[in-house]
């Protein structure tokens, strides 16, 4: 890849934004869902979406396709919001999150929502369902990728490091994990109630390429982290990327109070004019 | 009592047809997690290096990544022992397969407790009720190695998750290469229409040895082999509940979830009807041979007599 231009990174930046006032619109008119953790990963999925992946909105079951399995499921606003951006769903259908019949169920549901790998929402499973999908890759010699965004807190599933002692020992460069350290669990911090550190020393003893972004809502250092992924042979990759939970409404960053609860309409107003009125 | 030749044992006819159909059906990729020789997949590894993943001792990342394979098209069958595959990785088949509508055909052993030495750790008397929780599965539990033979070509064509319950022992043969057997129903092995006896798996041979010891008695038994437990073959137990006086069930499984209770629940809403049913009561096994163990438990042709003259007396 070419180094990113400036006004690439300032479309980039545009979409961010749209994603981010559609996830403060979609939890407020649901009354509930995961903001903050929805926030945090907004750069990782526009990068993926809109410069990193190979994708077809038109073809969303294109058999060359990159895969991507949100394993943080809650994460789902964001996911879907950025589904939307790209075509895969219509923007208005984005308000009709969490409601009866619709197909953005709380979490990801296959069953719903069929172009979706397969449905999470239970931590730590999404990294094994990439293992599957890298394998299909690699019995089939296909070329394409496999992105599973895992949580924090997620990585303290026992399933997680099954998962990273399988692709290292099968060479599965094909498969790319991201990891939205955003600091903070449902409980409270990660570092007080289990901490995951030395992380990058733990996914480097089990084999894996280490990419550690510093500020997980840079395009360019997230860009650069994917870059260098791609170029690794033989070993799977992760990009653990430092986030900032609530990301872009200055009340909810870091205030783990939006982890799993709904703006109310006053503050839904507050943050979609930060987030419109900042850049 | 009839003289029962012993077949190979179920989980050996699984691996050698895998190892048959593996050239038919590209699409098939078998997954284990280092039980390979005891549920013979390590039959088609051995043929089949590039399709044949050892997951070493890690369930929950083998269901779950079979989850990923089918997303890509291909026919996952995964295996091991039914208690560690579908006990540790219940959850991973309830979010990967079952709410994502996955084709994975799950085919484990040492189920029941017929197992034996090993004791209750290896041995699965809740596997098919755990199963059952899922919806859409279809659960298949094959009494001799032609029956295992037959579901387990079959279950291929079926697009959507299946578990086959198979077993340790050699089992006692039933059947043979050209019993016809239909999808998603039973199989009336004996008619008759004072009761019906119902078993499936490796206790078939026991609701049959009953059969003969009732037939001596004037008592005409009509036993099927309940080889489809989901989905639930409501014509066939609609018809034994009104032709016949009372439905005896026989099966190594915890009464909770197992066989009996489903159909239990089914008729004492179509039809009420008399039913015993012989298995696990609220306990779990221990080490012992196959048949100390179903003479401790009350598996035995004398409890399934018991039961059927309970009925007939209306006791």
């Amino acid at each position: 890849m070419q180094r990113i231009t400036f006004s690439e990174i300032e479309t980039l930046q545009k979409i961010a934004k749209e994603i981010r006032k559609d996830i403060i619109k979609m939890t407020g008119n649901a009354g509930s869902g995961h903001p903050g953790g929805s926030l945090s990963c907004v750069e990782i999925l526009v990068s993926l979406f809109f410069k990193v992946m190979r994708h077809d909105p038109k073809n969303p079951t294109w058999s060359e396709r990159d895969r991507f399995i949100l394993s943080k499921g809650h994460g789902a606003p964001a996911l879907y919001a950025t589904l939307a951006q790209c075509g895969y769903i219509e923007r208005e259908e984005l308000l009709t999150l969490r409601k009866i019949g619709s197909r953005l169920q709380g979490h990801p549901d296959k069953r719903f929502l069929p172009l979706l790998e397969v449905s999470t929402g239970s931590l730590g499973q999404g990294l094994s369902v990439g293992v599957g999908i890298a394998l299909a890759g690699k019995i089939d010699k296909k070329d394409y990728r496999v992105y599973v965004l895992i949580g924090d807190g997620e990585s303290q599933e026992g399933q997680v490091w099954e998962a990273a002692m399988f692709s290292s020992f099968h060479k599965l460069d094909n498969l790319c994990a991201i990891m939205d350290y955003n600091k903070f669990q449902l409980d409270g911090r990660i570092s007080e109630i289990l901490d995951i550190e030395p992380v990058i020393k733990k996914w480097q003893s089990f084999g894996w390429e280490v990419f550690e972004v510093k500020d997980g809502h840079n395009f360019e250092e997230i860009l650069w982290a994917f870059e260098e992924a791609k170029k690794i042979k033989h070993k799977p990759q992760i990009i653990i990327a430092h986030t900032i939970k609530g990301k872009g409404v200055s009340f909810m960053e870091g205030n783990n109070h939006f982890h799993g609860r709904a703006p109310n309409k006053e503050e839904e107003i507050r943050a979609l004019k930060e987030i419109s009125e900042d850049l | 009592m009839r003289e029962w030749k012993l077949g190979k044992p179920t989980r050996e006819a699984y691996g050698e047809t895998l190892l048959e159909i593996g050239e038919e059906y590209k699409e098939i990729v078998v997954l284990d997690a280092d039980l390979s020789k005891s549920t013979y997949t390590f039959l088609f590894g051995k043929k089949f290096p590039d399709r044949f993943f050892n997951f070493g001792i890690a369930e929950a990342n083998m269901v779950s990544a079979a989850a990923g394979l089918a997303a890509s098209g291909k026919i996952p069958f995964c295996s091991s022992f039914a208690c560690f595959m579908i006990n540790k990785a219940y959850e991973q088949i309830k979010i990967g397969i079952a709410g994502s509508n996955l084709n994975v055909k799950f085919v484990a052993s040492h189920a029941g407790i017929s197992v034996g030495e090993d004791g209750f750790t290896q041995q699965s008397v809740e596997d098919i009720a755990l199963m059952a929780t899922f919806p859409g599965f279809v659960i298949v539990a094959p009494a001799d190695e032609f029956a295992t033979r037959w579901a387990v070509k079959e279950c291929v064509k079926h697009k959507g998750p299946v578990y086959i319950r198979t077993g340790r022992p050699r089992s006692p043969i039933i059947y043979n290469e050209n019993t016809k057997f239909e999808w998603k129903k039973t199989k009336v092995l004996e008619e008759g229409d004072d009761v019906t006896i119902i078993s499936y798996g490796f206790t078939l041979h026991i609701a049959l040895d009953a059969h003969d010891e009732l037939l001596k008695k004037g008592i005409k038994a009509r036993v099927i082999d309940f080889y489809t437990i989901k989905p639930l073959d409501e014509e066939t137990l609609l018809k034994a509940a009104k032709e016949t006086k009372g439905i005896v069930v026989i099966e190594e499984h915890l009464l909770n979830g197992g066989l009996g209770s489903m159909i239990a629940r089914f008729l004492s809403d179509k039809n009420p009807c008399r039913i015993k049913v012989i298995g696990l009561d609220d306990t779990y096994g221990e080490s012992g041979t196959p048949y100390e163990l179903f003479k401790k438990f009350g598996l035995t042709v004398e409890n399934v007599i018991k039961k059927v003259e309970e009925i007939i007396s209306n006791g």
